[in-house]
């Protein structure tokens, strides 16, 4: 039998890091906003004919000279090696605009421009997105509170069960959120609407994995197994430890497949879901169980490693 | 082998027989009649986030009435257009989400949508002496406000686009492409009387209180047949026609979003992970096979059963598939798997604790339900939430509650799969008394 229960304090020692790192790296480094939080207009300038990756260094100082004169000192330029095109963001312009933005662009550079839009999205709607997503994670987070407790009700104090199945949650989120931060530091990986739905399958799969760990709690008290908590919820834990790891496992194999061979688009999505996955299946295991124990005990003091025992 | 298993199997193949029929390859399409129904972000095309400005509305009617008008006349101009598939739907109380599919070039549909297209006509301004009043440039001066004639029963009434019978484009020999009209009875009553009284003056046509052109009235129109000259191109008088034909919309429009999807990106993108959820299934089921055995065996074909049922449910709704609702469809067939999982873990462990067969296969379900269950329900109420803030809410929405749909969909259908699927097949070959050894269970005694 594997010790997780007793080895609790370490678990959270290592969760703690994890969460302060995470934290500190969001205060940081923040998250990268997608437009779909910041609002803004994102295009493709395409020069006809296409600019020669030679002059393209030339081509872009001139255009972000040209930006900056036509009122857009903010936009951000790239250019696009393999369609030979210039990728432009910038704050919200609305169609009309953009087409004006196209005739002095091409007066300025003597030369005929084709300008696609890909994504745009006023600053009303950004915000509008990122505080639905807020408020959707929060709801969700109650509900699922409430319904546990429910399904848990025979058991004592049934809304502690419900509080660290949500903690363990909350923990997943914070970790996936952090690594985001510094992963956007590194390779500029954006925050975007697709990213909120990947968080939310995490937490649908954390809160899951909890619920099935629980359920044995539950039953191994009614079996009464040990008159220690401790015990119990340890024999649970091992007793679902095939399935958590198999049922990861699985999971994993697609998650996997889709992160090496899928398509872009869907590449920093699946991101989400390797890493949530994997902290999800070790906080169902090594957290929210142990905080449980710890909670009914009324141990807080022993919450970590290093804190004083009691003589 | 108990006859409610015998009727659970007849069940489950009446099902199966109707779900592969429904997706059965009929012509080029493989997936029934109609095929997948996929989103935008996968088949490519261009969707515009409008907001309404309701303060300019007609005071005597209520705002959903106006912007139920506006979605109507949308509808039509789009449909006139000849988008296929298009989608108009009303997002709260004051915005408006088209999605065109196909839709490359976008500026013609954002031209020929966002218009009011308001069309209104203006009569000459004379000064005290009966002369006309001009410009600093030379141009003639219009009245401000739209001209007014009484109808049959003495009301006063404004001349405007909502009294056309129809426009259509044609072309005039010597001006070129133009937009011809037609009143309906009451247009060309107020029509006559207008052009009685400006016989031989100006009268201004204007769109959206732009000045289009200024005719001279040359003689009384009766009839109620007129033109608009402006100096257009042929697209622009077909759409401008498309427009007056569909009536000028109620409240002005703005553009707050909008988002275009290059088909070939969402055709790759679909392909290479198409391919990688094959590997990743194929990798899944291997591992249910040399780990589970003879049940893994079993799993892999009531998930088979699932995947089918799945795709039927998507067909014959028909669900519309995107990235995010690929995504929900994954995560629900990860939740399957864990189902079939949990009862064989606990099947397993009755084993080892020395039960027979058939008591390990039924306690097994048994004690593994409340886990199923628990789990499932949690997950129905965050899918729920989703769902419901997703459809309240604005541009990403439909890519949201997309994901929550199919991902409750597919978890309704995972319990169904393993405790009526998997458990009816485990009971009849254990009933069946053909496989016996504990190994093929995956058990070692």
């Amino acid at each position: 039998m594997i010790d997780f229960v007793g080895k609790k304090q370490w678990f959270f020692l290592i969760s703690l890091i994890a969460i302060v790192v995470a934290i500190i790296s969001l205060v940081v480094f923040k998250l990268q906003p997608g437009l779909d939080f910041t609002g803004g207009t994102s295009m493709t300038i395409n020069f006809i004919p296409k600019v020669e990756q030679s002059e393209s260094p030339q081509v872009q100082s001139q255009l972000r000279q040209e930006m900056i004169r036509l009122g857009h000192p903010e936009a951000k330029i790239q250019f696009l090696k393999e369609s030979r095109d210039f990728f432009v963001r910038t704050k919200f312009i609305s169609p009309e605009k953009v087409n004006e933005l196209r005739d002095n662009i091409e007066a300025a550079f003597h030369r005929d421009v084709e300008i696609s839009v890909p994504l745009e999205v006023s600053p009303a709607i950004a915000e509008k997105t990122a505080r639905n997503a807020g408020i959707a994670v929060g709801i969700a987070a109650i509900a699922m509170l409430i319904y546990i407790a429910w399904a848990f009700r025979r058991m004592p104090r049934p809304f502690r069960w419900g509080t660290c199945a949500v903690v363990a949650l909350i923990h997943d989120v914070l970790i996936v959120v952090g690594i985001f931060s510094i992963l956007g530091q590194l390779t500029g990986a954006e925050v975007n609407a697709m990213f909120i739905t990947g968080l939310l399958t995490v937490v649908g799969y954390s809160i899951n994995n909890t619920v099935v760990v629980f359920d044995r709690v539950r039953e191994n008290i009614s079996k009464h197994i040990s008159p220690d908590f401790a015990v119990t919820v340890n024999c649970s834990l091992t007793e679902t430890l095939a399935r958590s790891l198999n049922t990861s496992l699985t999971t994993l194999c697609v998650i996997l497949a889709l992160l090496l061979f899928g398509g872009v688009t869907i590449h920093y999505f699946i991101l989400v879901l390797f890493i949530g996955l994997i902290v999800g299946t070790y906080s169902s295991l090594c957290i929210a169980g142990p905080l449980l124990v710890i909670w009914e005990k009324g141990e807080w003091s022993k919450l970590l490693p290093f804190a004083k025992r009691p003589a | 082998m108990r006859k409610r298993d015998i009727y659970l199997l007849n069940l489950i193949l009446v099902l199966l027989g109707l779900a592969l029929w429904s997706i059965m390859p009929i012509g080029t399409k493989l997936l029934g009649p109609n095929g997948l129904t996929l989103g935008l972000d996968l088949k490519g095309g261009s969707q515009l986030l409008y907001e309404a400005d309701l303060s300019k509305k007609d005071p005597s009617v209520t705002g959903t009435e106006a912007m139920s008008a506006v979605v109507e006349k949308i509808q039509r101009r789009v449909n006139q257009y000849g988008t296929t598939e298009p989608v108009i739907q009303k997002q709260g109380p004051d915005r408006i989400l088209v999605q065109l599919p196909g839709v490359e070039d976008i500026s013609e549909a954002i031209a020929l949508i966002g218009k009011t297209a308001l069309l209104d006509f203006r009569e000459q301004k004379f000064d005290e002496n009966g002369s006309p009043v001009l410009d600093e440039e030379g141009n003639p001066v219009f009245e401000n406000m739209t001209a007014k004639a009484k109808d049959k029963d003495d009301n006063e009434k404004e001349l405007t686009g909502k009294y056309l019978n129809r426009a259509w484009q044609d072309v005039d020999p010597y001006k070129g492409p133009i937009v011809a009209f037609e009143w309906n009875s009451e247009g060309a009553y107020l029509f006559e009387q207008i052009t009685r009284r400006n016989v031989g003056k100006l009268l201004a046509i204007y769109l959206d209180n732009e000045l289009i052109s200024h005719p001279v009235v040359e003689e009384v129109i009766p009839g109620g047949r007129g033109r608009i000259e402006g100096h257009f191109t042929l697209d622009e008088a077909e759409m401008l026609a498309i427009q007056l034909n569909s009536g000028s919309l109620d409240v002005p429009l703005t553009i707050i979003g909008q988002e275009n999807v290059d088909p070939t990106l969402g055709a790759d993108s679909i392909q290479k992970s198409k391919r990688a959820a094959i590997i990743g299934i194929i990798l899944l089921l291997l591992f249910m096979l040399f780990y589970y055995r003879l049940p893994g065996f079993i799993a892999c074909i009531s998930l088979g059963i699932y995947g089918t049922f799945l795709l039927a449910i998507f067909t014959f709704f028909p669900i519309t598939l995107t990235l995010s609702g690929i995504a929900g469809a994954i995560l629900s067939l990860g939740m399957a798997v864990d189902a079939n999982v949990l009862i064989f873990e606990r099947m397993k462990e009755e084993l080892r604790a020395g039960r027979t067969l058939g008591a390990a296969v039924e306690a097994g379900f048994n004690r593994a339900w409340t886990a199923i269950r628990d789990s499932n329900i949690t997950t129905f109420i965050a899918c729920g939430v989703l769902i419901w803030l997703g459809t309240s809410s604005a541009f990403h929405a439909s890519m949201v509650s997309g994901f929550a749909i199919t991902l409750f969909i597919g978890v309704a259908l995972s319990m169904f799969t393993a405790i009526v699927i998997t458990r009816t097949f485990l009971r009849l070959i254990v009933g069946s008394q053909l496989v016996t050894k504990p190994s093929l269970y995956g058990v070692k005694i």
